[in-house]
């Protein structure tokens, strides 16, 4: 084996179902996917390791560097797993919790469900101290007050504590002072500071994410701990990083510290994925299209970069249903999650319509054609009905597909009760499924103020290369780009993430009233705090800074993310930010209100090293048509009838070769369907793009 | 492809389409009341003004009052007669969504000058003058601004909406909070006029003229899904009462449910006549509330719209509590309207016997606070303002699950967080909690309501106005911290340094208790 000067770098996503680990060496790419093992997700990740290792015949010593995501705290949040935890919180307020928005997400269903509080009552303290809204201190909070919870903290035995008192963002003495007093009496008792973690306005969105981070803590930093001792046992004593919700690389020790960062770093590093390609394809607006086995993620990346935001929801309770979860405020990658993969279940509803998942039969029992047991009808069985999966080519040939049974399960599910024949029947599923999508990235559009007919689309993940084209066709898209490894993409992402840290604090200010040097002196301070973080990482790398504002019209409660300029704020710079704010709110809402004042509300600086370019080698093009490996019969649901669709095979298809739809590109974890009407070209760096013609 | 998955298509994204309008608007408004705690509505009409989808985000009392109000708007400006660029707007209680406060916008859409159909959307504005958010008046005059039909924006030949600056300046005139109320209705104007914008695109992608085919799918099958539900209830009528402590007399609300195979008919004889006060329910929004409890028992899962609210029809005795007529006052319409889902309930509870929960807290406590050197012994310095916090009680158990604490029912609307309620106003909560003890007990406990507890920060008192906050089994109360005990309705001045208590009443229990 010839030696490499680059060490190697390895990635590992642990999700729901697989755990997909990636290793880079030297120019060459290997992969693999393994069942998560939920029970020790370590070991899953470890025998991924191995794996690649194997292939690549290099040992654990020649790894420079391991990225790693992990569900485990959005499952723990999910499944309740996580430590035993109290809430001292503003007297008055101990319910804020449990209150939540006060309302119903759903109108009419009155067995609705609202999500348990993580933190029970009896473990929400009271604590005599009170800030106004202005700051200022109204009710000091007494030393003894805390040490008097500590006592109830002692007795019930807590695993980790969260402080989330009233007006907090505006003034955080009393947070910090009864933060310093638990971390005092009970070492070794992870504290979490509202403040801290959320230091925005609103009381139930801040404790709630206050609460969320305490409440996986200690089990976070017990599994990074087990997994770091585990990887130096095995001669893996490179440097890990974490994987953030944000889209940024982040140390141990600070994930550590704000576990809850860690929620959906999976999708996040395939938003990464997807704004590397969009900078190295020249591709300015694109939408980012992630489709595995329960769920499809849609993201917007504009100018290589993905969507910010800083509102998610975690461990919804009802139907998968918006607003039965919890909130938590934290950096994320803005983008819209829906319950539509592979796995996804269809079934008929009461007005007989075709509805498909939230619910999906996940890996276990699996899709009714993977045999094992699976007795309702889901969207992978749709697509093998519908000739679009190869049932003897699934999987690399690892698992044979039961034509028969996804066939006779559609029939018998969903056909049957609406007249219509299993093909037509599965034709419906995949509609409705690729309609589900399509509404869910336009109301995200609009939310954005994006225009999905400007964009092409990346899409990866195991599901999205079979919809992808079908899916952009509905959105008014033209071009589709299904790139090299596409079925492990959010772990390819995690390879090119940056370390990344973003602070935030509030400061209110109006436009006639813009202390700039306040905002100034606040701003070096975040970064300088920013900065200390990612140090820690960077390795000695160049740092960005990036910084922007949240404004406003004075007395809306909706702010839009406006960059600031690189250069310390001075006195005009109000009106600038003024001018950029209406130009895109504008945009979005069709007006301006040119009288009322703007306010800008929470500031934001983050810093991070640069996004690595992607090792796809550039290969020399040789334009040629490609030869077909076989023929698949495929409905297409168009023109109503089935017609024999050459399938070639992805490894064989060299760069520059083209291929006129209808056609399938098979590939050992995935299938893209390049439609009718559509052409494909293989790119340089070995990538499928697809047109419409 | 198959004509039936196409107009699925068509029927979710036409849904999609709303829920966008519902987001704009709550991105867009200013009032605290709409853009926090959600008291918003918007939905898409055909050509002939029937509502065709709503957006879950918003409230019921609105909803089902917008499915009318379009017709009222199209009998004053025909359809024909509408421009691009032009925006409708009214708060007719009788003809919008119940009181002045609502204001009700209605957008035509159209595709290459070409009417598609319509977007309504209204949403509740901190202020219309008058009296403020009280009961007190006694007729719809003293309540504040009336903006009868009119145009807000007028459509030019560039197709772009001019700003009729005569309603503006009218309005800014007549309100204590012009910026607040004239950014609501901007907000929605901008929610229409998105939806618009997509509706076209919608239509030019499928290649469609207007709605109305759609439409037609999307009413008939909805029609038929009620009905077949309906079918599967026992036949007959099923009478039930309430009586709550009125304002100045005590109400009797009288309802007789009748399921036969034409639909279900609600009739209110024998409930009380209507009130000096401004408690009554118009009309409008007593037929909204009444379908809205229906539906919930009937078919939960059937989409909202003109088909679906068609097989429910409603009788109320003219001038009655139910069914006021103009110019009685309304402000305060909630009290009694966000009572009927309850009734309706117990209706059912004789036939549906096991599935139908217990009572729940009902109505919603609107506390309208306001302080300023106007209050009776407020110093002259004293800060002005004008918000509104939200008390909401629980929800009546279920047959096989605990009620919901403090969370609206059938109210739509949330709450108003403290911090931002405080940011607002020199007023300090001293405590927002679950009243313990309050869910009431059984086999599934009640839900739990609030209390709440609020001072002055400035040595000045300050106001409240109550609507009638007692209502039914001596349960929930607003006191003073000092000891007093209010009635629970007029408007009520907290002394400087005392405190106002509101206990939310808590659900029904279910079943008995082993």
């Amino acid at each position: 084996m010839k030696r490499h000067n680059t060490p190697a770098r390895l990635a590992a996503d642990i999700g729901g179902t697989f755990t997909d680990v990636v290793l880079e060496h030297g120019g060459r790419r290997h992969s693999a996917k393994v069942l998560t093992t939920p029970r020790a997700p370590e070991e899953g990740m470890l025998e991924g390791i191995a794996r690649v290792l194997a292939e690549a015949a290099l040992p654990p010593s020649e790894i420079g560097v391991l990225i790693h995501g992990t569900t485990l705290a959005t499952n723990a949040l999910i499944e309740r797993k996580g430590a035993r935890t109290a809430l001292l919180t503003t007297e008055g307020f101990r319910d804020v919790l449990e209150m939540g928005y006060e309302k119903r997400y759903e109108h009419y269903d009155l067995q609705l469900e609202l999500p348990a509080p993580l933190v029970p009552r009896e473990l929400r303290i009271p604590v005599e101290e009170r800030m106004t809204a202005k700051g200022e201190v109204r009710t000091a909070l007494q030393d003894i007050s805390i040490e008097k919870a500590i006592k109830t903290l002692k007795e019930k035995n807590i695993q980790s504590v969260a402080v989330g008192f009233l007006h907090s963002y505006a003034n955080d003495a009393h947070e910090r002072r009864a933060g310093e007093l638990i971390a005092r009496a009970l070492p070794g008792v992870p504290v979490t500071l509202s403040s801290a973690v959320c230091p925005e306005i609103r009381e139930y969105e801040r404790f709630s994410t206050a609460c969320a981070n305490a409440y996986v803590q200690p089990l976070m930093a017990s599994y990074l701990e087990r997994l770091a001792a585990e990887l130096a046992r095995r001669g893996l004593r490179c440097p890990v990083y974490l994987m953030t919700s944000g889209g940024g690389l982040t140390t141990l020790e600070t994930a550590g510290r704000f576990p809850v960062r860690l929620v959906e770093s999976g999708p996040a590093g395939g938003a990464i994925l997807s704004a590397g390609l969009a900078r190295e394809n020249r591709l300015d607006e694109v939408l980012s299209f992630d489709m595995g086995g329960t769920t499809a993620k849609i993201c917007f990346i504009g100018q290589g970069r993905p969507e910010q935001s800083r509102k998610f929801e975690v461990a919804r309770v009802w139907r998968n249903l918006k607003g039965s979860g919890l909130p938590v405020r934290v950096p994320v990658t803005e983008m819209v999650e829906i319950g539509a993969g592979g796995g996804s279940i269809a079934r008929i509803d009461a007005m007989r319509r075709i509805q498909v998942g939230p619910s999906s039969a996940g890996a276990d029992p699996g899709p009714a054609c993977y045999g094992r047991g699976g007795s309702e009808p889901t969207v992978t069985d749709a697509d093998v009905v519908l000739g679009r999966v190869d049932p003897v080519a699934f999987a690399g040939g690892t698992l044979q597909l039961d034509f028969q049974k996804a066939k006779s399960t559609i029939l018998a599910r969903v056909g049957s009760p609406l007249g219509l024949d299993a093909r037509w029947a599965a034709a419906g599923i995949g509609e409705i499924v690729e309609e589900n999508m399509a509404s869910a990235a336009r109301v995200h559009a609009i939310e954005r103020g994006k225009v999905p007919e400007r964009c092409a689309m990346i899409a990866f993940g195991g599901a999205a290369p079979l919809h992808a084209a079908r899916l952009a066709q509905r959105l008014g898209m033209r071009r589709v780009l299904v790139p090299v490894d596409a079925s492990v993409g959010s772990a390819v992402g995690f390879l090119r993430a940056p370390v990344a840290f973003e602070v935030v604090r509030s400061l209110t200010l109006l436009e006639n009233d813009f202390a700039f040097s306040r905002v100034n002196k606040m701003l070096g301070k975040m970064q300088d705090e920013a900065r200390a973080i990612v140090a820690a990482g960077a390795l000695g790398a160049k740092l960005q800074v990036r910084r922007s504002v949240e404004v406003r019209y004075l007395g809306q409660g909706h702010e839009i993310s406006i960059a600031l300029p690189a250069r310390p704020l001075r006195a005009g710079d109000a009106k600038l930010l003024r001018g950029q704010y209406e130009a895109r709110y504008e945009a979005q809402f069709g007006l301006r209100i040119a009288d009322v004042p703007v306010e800008f509300l929470t500031w934001s600086v983050s810093v991070s090293t640069g996004t690595r370019s992607f090792a796809n080698a550039k290969m020399k093009t040789k334009s040629a048509k490609a030869r077909p490996n076989g023929r698949q019969t495929v409905f297409d649901p168009d023109t109503g009838k089935a017609k024999p669709y050459p399938a070639y095979r992805r490894g064989e298809l060299g760069p520059g070769t083209r291929v006129a739809g209808p056609a399938l590109v098979v590939e050992a974890q995935t299938t893209t369907l390049v439609p009718r009407g559509w052409r494909c070209r293989v790119t340089g760096a070995g990538h499928l793009f697809l047109e419409k013609a | 492809m198959k004509q039936e998955l196409i107009r699925q298509i068509l029927w979710n994204r036409l849904i999609a389409v709303v829920e966008e309008q519902a987001n704009v608007l709550l991105k867009t408004a200013f009032g605290p009341i709409t853009r926090e705690a959600g008291d918003l509505s918007a939905g898409v009409y055909d050509t002939r003004g029937r509502m065709l989808a709503q957006a879950v985000t918003g409230t019921p009392g609105h909803v089902n009052t917008m499915a009318t109000a379009v017709a009222h708007f199209l009998d004053r400006f025909p359809a024909k007669s509408l421009k691009p660029g032009d925006v409708l707007v009214t708060n007719d209680p009788w003809m919008g969504t119940g009181h002045l406060f609502d204001f009700v916008t209605v957008t035509p859409a159209f595709l290459k000058k070409r009417l598609i159909g319509f977007f309504a959307s209204t949403c509740h504005v901190i202020d219309v003058g008058g009296r403020g958010f009280v009961a007190e008046a006694t007729s719809v005059y003293e309540e504040g601004l009336y903006i009868p039909h009119m145009k807000m924006l007028e459509g030019g030949k560039d197709g772009a909406g001019k700003l009729n600056k005569t309603f503006f300046a009218i309005l800014a005139a007549n309100v204590r909070e012009p910026m607040q109320v004239r950014g609501d209705l901007l907000g929605l104007v901008s929610c229409n006029e998105v939806a618009t914008r997509r509706l076209a695109a919608m239509l030019e992608e499928f290649g469609l003229r207007d709605l109305d085919a759609l439409g037609e799918h999307i009413v008939s099958t909805s029609r038929a899904s009620m009905l077949a539900a309906i079918r599967k209830l026992p036949h007959g009528t099923w009478p039930a009462s309430m009586t709550l402590d009125g304002y100045e007399a005590p109400i009797e609300l009288k309802a007789a449910l009748t399921v036969s195979k034409a639909g279900i008919h609600v009739d209110y004889a024998g409930s009380s006549p209507a009130s000096r006060f401004g408690i009554n329910s118009p009309k409008c929004y007593t037929d909204a509330y009444t379908s809205f409890g229906v539906k919930c028992i009937v078919a939960p899962e059937v989409p909202n719209n003109a088909g679906s609210l068609d097989v429910v029809t409603v009788a109320a005795p003219e001038d009655s509590i139910v069914h006021p007529l103009r110019p009685r006052a309304v402000t305060a319409r909630h009290v009694i309207g966000q009572m009927l889902p309850e009734l309706v309930f117990d209706c059912f509870d004789e036939p549906l016997g096991g599935k139908v929960p217990a009572e729940g807290a009902g109505s919603m406590w609107v506390l309208g606070l306001s302080g300023g050197p106007h209050i009776e012994r407020a110093p002259a310095g004293a800060t002005r303002f004008n918000v509104i916090s939200i008390g909401i009680g629980g929800m009546g158990a279920r047959p096989a699950k605990d009620g919901l604490s403090t969370t609206a029912f059938p109210s739509g609307v949330g709450a108003i967080p403290v911090e931002i309620t405080e940011a607002q106003s020199p007023l300090l909560f001293r405590r927002r909690e679950l009243a313990e003890g309050s869910g009431g007990a059984g086999r599934q406990r009640g839900g739990l309501g609030a209390v709440i507890e609020i001072e002055n920060t400035e040595p000045a008192p300050f106001s409240i106005a109550c609507a009638t906050f007692d209502r039914r089994h001596k349960v929930g109360r607003v006191t003073l911290a000092s000891g007093k005990v209010l009635p629970g309705k007029e408007t009520y001045v907290v002394p400087a340094g005392d405190r106002l208590i509101a206990e939310m009443p808590g659900g029904g229990g279910y079943g008995k208790k082993t």
